[in-house]
């Protein structure tokens, strides 16, 4: 029972992300309103640890299966980039580390002082 | 036989499941970081449907499931972001620095590369929400006026090639706290690179959940501002 009802809350916040998604005209996808929601109800007490834990952490356990698909999806869109393609290969891998690199710096940066 | 497995409910999950467990396994025996799980199991899978020639719209369609889960797992990011706010709350400045350092930086090298690679506009405000979470890099790829598939494919390149160079980054980099490595790949690599933090640790896993939010929403406004550059 317990996974079932925990099943249940995450489906509900699910929903209710993709209800502001649908009625709030904004760029923000279900997701990013679900997490807000979902953290902000775990830290006000509104919904125990307990009625999202262990079914969440499966969740996001098993999330690196779910990129697989995603990324095998790269064929279906790559004829968008195929004419400039090591470009877009280029620019996303070198400034991929550089973000990496300046956000993790600044933030070890910081941190010290 | 083919007509078969292209419709079979089960067989596209199946091989996404067996490519990637291969890959978990190849990891464990061979610590190098091209022996990534996410990398072997999508370069097992393409192989196995050119070497069949299984068309790939069929295999996606049988893994609809996942495309499904994928919004409630995401939400479950909040339960290790709740786990660890006290330690945020303590750290916010570094945090919030860090991930706003990231922005900049994000933002700023794609648009000295588009200019050195005389990419034009349109491209330029299709790599601008690159290290952002698909849904939101694609609506403000089409407000930008982007081509939002191309969008898709930087960010799954951007996603991909942050999981694999995570581990590595953080020991070239020098990064001393676990919060700084996932501050860092959160902004980085959005979802993707953040269940690579995920399996780091826990403030690692945090810290890489909290960026995509954050990151996230403020790249939607920035964006808009730095559209108008080139």
């Amino acid at each position: 029972m317990k996974h079932l009802f925990q099943f249940l809350i995450i489906i509900v916040f699910s929903f209710i992300g993709e209800f502001l998604h649908h009625f709030i005209p904004l760029p923000i996808p279900a997701c990013i309103y679900g997490i807000v929601i979902m953290f902000l109800c775990l830290e006000l007490h509104i919904v125990p640890l307990s009625a999202v834990k262990e079914t969440g952490d499966f969740l996001v356990k098993i999330m690196p299966i779910m990129f697989v698909p995603a990324a095998v999806g790269l064929l279906s869109v790559w004829d968008s980039i195929a004419d400039k393609w090591f470009e877009y290969l280029v620019i996303c891998l070198v400034t991929t580390l550089i973000v990496m690199f300046i956000s993790g710096k600044v933030t070890d940066w910081v941190l010290k002082k | 036989m083919k007509l078969f497995l292209e419709n079979a409910a089960y067989f596209g999950v199946f091989i996404s499941l067996a490519s990637y467990y291969i890959g978990t396994l190849l990891r464990k025996k061979i610590n190098f970081a091209l022996f990534n799980p996410l990398l072997v199991s999508i370069v097992l899978i393409i192989v196995f449907l050119k070497v069949f020639n299984i068309n790939h719209v069929a295999y996606l369609r049988s893994n609809e499931i996942f495309t499904y889960l994928l919004t409630p797992a995401t939400i479950c990011l909040a339960i290790p972001l709740y786990e660890q706010f006290e330690l945020l709350k303590h750290n916010y400045k570094a945090v919030l620095l860090g991930i706003a350092s990231g922005i900049v930086a994000s933002l700023g090298s794609v648009l000295v590369l588009c200019i050195l690679f005389k990419m034009g506009h349109e491209n330029f405000v299709t790599l601008l929400p690159k290290s952002l979470t698909n849904a939101i890099g694609m609506e403000v790829s089409r407000e930008l006026g982007g081509y939002p598939s191309a969008t898709v494919s930087a960010i799954i390149i951007t996603g991909v090639f942050g999981n694999i160079v995570a581990e590595a980054a953080c020991r070239w980099f020098r990064f001393k706290s676990p919060i700084a490595k996932g501050v860092a790949i959160g902004s980085a690599a959005h979802a993707m690179g953040t269940s690579k933090a995920l399996e780091m640790g826990q403030v690692e896993g945090a810290m890489g959940s909290l960026s995509i939010v954050v990151s996230g929403l403020l790249t939607v406004i920035a964006a808009g501002f730095v559209a108008n550059v080139y």
